[in-house]
């Protein structure tokens, strides 16, 4: 019965990808990725993943895409000669250069990846290495040491790894600083303290 | 997109629902799925949405930027902190056995007719609650300051 929704879901998720390739309004585009996200946030609820799917709807379908429109709406655009801004479309002439070899490069590419999951386990197979180490597994002893917290999931990242994921954590933290200082605009206040340091410099 | 009744006022339908799930994803993520990265950006989408209907200014009122910028270095020491309170009570660190507390933690079970009382070790449930409540107060507070970055700016002509 699954298979009336996994098909239909793999095929979209495919198709969206094709179009957001193609599709040459960069509007048009970002609403694709982000419909292509909450198809993947789909995708992940169908493979018992309930926190990736939440995440992918939240991040991948909502900020992310609101953040590539806000990225849209600030760049630049031409105007018109009567005043008018133009659309965003991708102003794109088809290339001159021969398309043989990139087809040759993303085929071999595509057939390297297939055969490498000749050597993945089956998806659910139970003497999987995930299933089998460590022994006992976190499945089994998790529940006697955490005193009854049922998510396992929890249990790992939170207290098993708890240190990795404090490193997540300030990785987070770093990439925000990083990002902040990069796009943060100086306000009146701050421009104000950065000008007495300067005549500061100047009479020191 | 302050002219449009219709998305106003779903919105304002919407949005307190959307925090309450983050909420329950953030503190009920050691039972059901979900945990702190997932309720902070819940949480940030809520905000986000607030600012999109009803402008910068509105949301700058809710959640003040300068407030938001501190949230973002607090959450990760919350969680560092965790881990030094368990090294100050003698174990590793973040070893939350160590948080070991017994508070609302004796259990009554009825067996005969008088109840009798048992302890439910509970240093587990109490270092994963503050450690994932550091990851989602960071992640809100990081998805929200950049927005903020973004939407703050003025168009380049």
């Amino acid at each position: 019965m699954m298979i009336f929704i996994v098909i239909p879901i793999l095929t979209l998720l495919a198709l969206t990808a094709v179009t957001v390739a193609r599709i040459r309004n960069l509007w048009a585009a970002v609403m694709f990725t982000g419909i292509y996200s909450f198809l993947g946030a789909s995708w992940m609820l169908i493979l018992d993943a309930p926190d990736v799917a939440f995440t992918e709807a939240a991040v991948g379908a909502g900020i992310s895409t609101i953040l590539m429109l806000a990225t849209l709406a600030l760049a630049p655009r031409k105007r018109h000669k009567d005043g008018r801004l133009e659309s965003n479309d991708f102003d794109e002439r088809p290339s001159k250069k021969s398309r043989f070899w990139p087809l040759v490069v993303v085929t071999i590419t595509g057939c390297a990846l297939i055969y490498g999951t000749g050597d993945m386990p089956h998806f659910g197979d139970p003497n999987a290495p995930i299933q089998i180490y460590p022994d006992p597994s976190f499945v089994e002893k998790s529940q006697p040491d955490m005193h009854g917290l049922p998510n396992v999931v929890t249990a790992v990242l939170a207290s098993y790894r708890g240190y990795d994921t404090l490193g997540e954590t300030a990785v987070i933290f770093t990439a925000g600083i990083a990002v902040l200082l990069i796009l943060r605009q100086t306000t009146q206040s701050d421009q104000e303290h950065l000008d007495r340091l300067e005549t500061n410099e100047v009479s020191a | 997109m302050n002219s449009f009744p219709i998305i106003r006022v779903i919105t304002k339908i919407l949005i307190p629902y959307i925090l309450l799930f983050g909420l329950y994803v953030q503190f009920h993520g050691d039972f059901g799925p979900g945990g702190g990265f997932q309720a902070g950006v819940i949480f940030a989408s809520a905000l986000i949405l607030y600012a999109l209907v009803y402008g910068l200014p509105a949301v700058y009122y809710v959640a003040p930027p300068k407030v938001v910028e501190k949230l973002i270095a607090l959450g990760l020491l919350l969680y560092a902190a965790t881990g030094v309170a368990c090294m100050v009570r003698g174990g590793n660190f973040l070893d939350y056995n160590k948080l070991e507390h017994h508070f609302l933690t004796e259990l009554p079970a009825f067996y005969g007719d008088e109840p009798t009382f048992h302890f439910l070790p509970s240093g587990q449930h109490l270092g994963i609650f503050l450690v994932e409540l550091g990851v989602g107060i960071t992640v809100t507070a990081v998805m929200t300051m950049i927005f903020y970055a973004f939407a703050g700016r003025e168009q380049v002509e």
